[in-house]
């Protein structure tokens, strides 16, 4: 039984690792996430990027003395305009040829100087408008500037307590705590998803592919166990699909730091420990054979590797939104553990955001084995069922 | 040719249900086709015994539940001793199976393909070597010993096909249309083969609809149709009186005759 288990999957390794397209396919997948993370990431930084020396151009109707002070900022250039010209200015703000227009009105000191003590209750505010173009990387800079400017301006006037104001740090939270969570919160989706791609090419090819080719009957006439076919195959193709996964997984937290950039969180850190990429890993390599199984069921149940991708495509639906599960929040009880896929993303998710306990990970593993077990018994049915493997 | 009864077969029946399509186009109502309807033969140790039957009679069929491709709806067969329907893998062990419908990988080369057949058969290594040597010489093959199947011609990928069929040195041996598709040069390398197996002590079970294949080789004759076995007997005293076509021809006339009797007693 060993022998013919081995000599299976000695053959799945010899057909993978003899074709370098085959090895291209699954290893490919992680450089190109690394690539298109890098590019993407430092194409969101260059978008939101402006030049340090640009001079903004405000256009002001009104303008109030107590803003005079706003003309000392280096890079914006205050113009005054009338109230004529609003629409042409706004023209110029959708063609991107001025940034920004603040209207101001007309009693905007007087009222800022009575401060709201000195407005009766049936006064409304003065409402200052500001018209910008948000599309516009240089008007949407324009504006913040400016939004925080008056922020100060009327906290000045009307300043009970601050919060949080100075220097000091208060966000108590370390960069690999912010790095985890934001990890956390898109890994489990992303590496379910990379998973099932890696494990989805070869498992089809393997068996739909060898069922539609004739070659699987060739092995089915020989004395080997089916359930040692059936073994073989799931075994092997578990583990070429960990080598695409994991080439996924390192593209990914490679290529994290550079997509972040554009978000200003440059400096991702990880503070995973070796236990936290044990537990990881353990996890991963069980729901490989999971995915596997339940691939390999459906590669046998197909007449051909095209109807087999297509009967895969709505799991793959399935298995990539259940990693968005870790959304509604992690589960309290440890049986809900024992649903694969499901578990899989509560426990990377537990992982990677560094709080996890060791019970919930064990029910995992254990789970996605004894699937895998009865994936294989099935399996082993469905090679021995000559209306499925004869059709 | 001994007198031990090597193969024994024993009401064999398959059934196949028809999909609506298949029923439009064999014209039926039937829900199910009998491929093979109780079908009873014997094959004695060291003789080549061929099935003949026109396209559709069940000899395929009958040969894949032989070979444990397939289970019989009810019967069974002994091959050696072990029962197709009981002990499948006994039977996989002692047979050699080769019909077109079994195709090797063509990412692989005969070399490899030869040593992977050879361990599932648990064939020993310095055995497996001797024998690849000989076979591979036997059919020219060592030539393409390290090409992929994918690269060979049709008669190369059919000869490789034959000599993986046969790593394990099997003592029975099922060919199904052994010479189909094959070029004349191959075709008689492939029947001098088979010749070479009997006189080896091997029993061979062929099926065919060549008539002078059947003449060349075979010493015993069942004629299949309609899934039942109408003629089982010595190709000595089936053309004691005519060639085997016309003797053929001669049973089908006088099945389809009885067939139209029976069928006008019924109506009346």
């Amino acid at each position: 039984m060993k022998s013919d288990l081995f000599t299976i999957m000695k053959k799945e390794f010899a057909r993978f690792f003899g074709d370098k397209r085959m090895i291209m396919t699954a290893i490919m997948p992680g450089i190109l996430i690394y690539v298109l993370y890098t590019f993407m990431g430092s194409g969101f930084s260059e978008m939101y990027a402006t030049d340090e020396d640009y001079v903004y151009q405000v256009n002001v109707v009104n303008m109030p003395q107590v803003m005079t002070g706003i003309s000392e900022i280096e890079n914006i250039n205050i113009a005054n305009v009338e109230e004529t010209e609003i629409e042409d200015i706004k023209t110029q703000i959708r063609e991107d040829a001025t940034e920004l227009l603040v209207v101001f009105p007309a009693d905007f000191d007087e009222a800022y100087l009575n401060g709201p003590r000195g407005m009766s209750v049936s006064l409304v505010a003065p409402n200052v408008e500001i018209y910008y173009d948000s599309a516009d990387t240089e008007s949407a800079g324009a504006y913040k500037i400016l939004v925080s400017y008056l922020d100060v301006l009327e906290e000045a006037q009307a300043n009970i307590f601050d919060i949080c104001s100075g220097e000091k740090e208060y966000d108590l939270a370390s960069d690999e705590d912010v790095s985890a969570m934001i990890i956390s919160m898109i890994m489990p989706m992303l590496v379910l998803m990379m998973l099932f791609n890696g494990c989805l090419a070869t498992a089809v090819e393997s068996i739909a592919g060898e069922k539609e080719r004739g070659t699987i009957a060739t092995l089915l006439v020989t004395p080997m166990k089916r359930r040692d076919l059936a073994l073989g195959k799931v075994i092997s193709l578990s583990a070429i699909g960990l080598i695409s996964g994991i080439s996924s997984f390192v593209g990914i937290m490679l290529s994290l730091p550079n997509l972040m950039g554009g978000s200003g969180l440059e400096n991702m850190s990880f503070g995973y420990t070796i236990k936290d990429y044990a537990v990881l890993l353990l996890v991963i390599i069980s729901t490989t054979f999971v995915i596997v199984g339940m691939i390999s069921i459906l590669s046998t149940f197909a007449k051909s590797v095209k109807e087999a991708t297509s009967m895969a495509t709505p799991l793959m639906v399935v298995v990539t939104l259940t990693g968005l599960s870790n959304m509604m929040g992690m589960p309290e009880d440890w049986y809900m553990y024992l649903v694969p896929i499901y578990n899989t993303a509560q426990c990377m998710n537990g992982v990677f955001s560094m709080d996890y306990q060791m019970l919930p990970v064990v029910v995992t593993v254990v789970a996605n084995v004894l699937f895998s077990g009865v994936f294989v018994v099935v399996l082993t049915k469905m090679f021995n069922s000559e209306r499925i493997m004869y059709t | 040719m001994s007198n031990k009864v090597i193969l024994k077969a024993e009401g064999l029946r398959k059934t196949f249900k028809l999909s609506k399509k298949q029923q439009n186009i064999q014209k039926t109502k039937e829900k199910v086709k009998v491929a093979v309807d109780r079908l009873d033969f014997e094959a004695y140790e060291g003789e080549i015994f061929g099935i003949l039957g026109p396209n559709g009679a069940g000899k395929t069929t009958t040969l894949r539940m032989l070979s444990t491709l397939i289970k019989p709806d009810s019967g069974d067969a002994w091959i050696d001793g072990a029962s197709i329907v009981k002990n499948p893998e006994i039977v996989r062990e002692k047979i050699g199976f080769l019909t077109s419908e079994l195709k090797l990988e063509e990412f692989f080369t005969p070399n490899y393909l030869f040593d992977f057949f050879s361990e599932l058969h648990g064939v020993k290594p310095e055995e497996r070597d001797a024998r690849k040597k000989a076979m591979f010489e036997r059919f020219a093959i060592d030539e393409f010993a390290e090409v992929k199947v994918a690269n060979m011609s049709t008669g190369m990928k059919q000869k490789t096909s034959l000599v993986i069929s046969l790593v394990h040195n099997p003592d029975i041996i099922i060919f199904d249309e052994p010479t189909n598709g094959l070029d004349v040069l191959t075709a008689r390398i492939v029947t001098d083969f088979l010749q070479e197996l009997k006189a080896e002590g091997k029993t061979i079970i062929l099926s065919t609809h060549i008539f002078s294949l059947v003449e060349k080789l075979c010493d015993r004759v069942g004629i299949v149709m309609d899934g039942r076995m109408v003629v089982c007997d010595t190709l000595e005293n089936l053309t004691k009186d005519c060639d085997l076509e016309d003797k053929f021809f001669e049973i089908c006339e006088n099945l389809t005759s009885s067939e139209d009797n029976t069928k006008e007693s019924e109506a009346r």
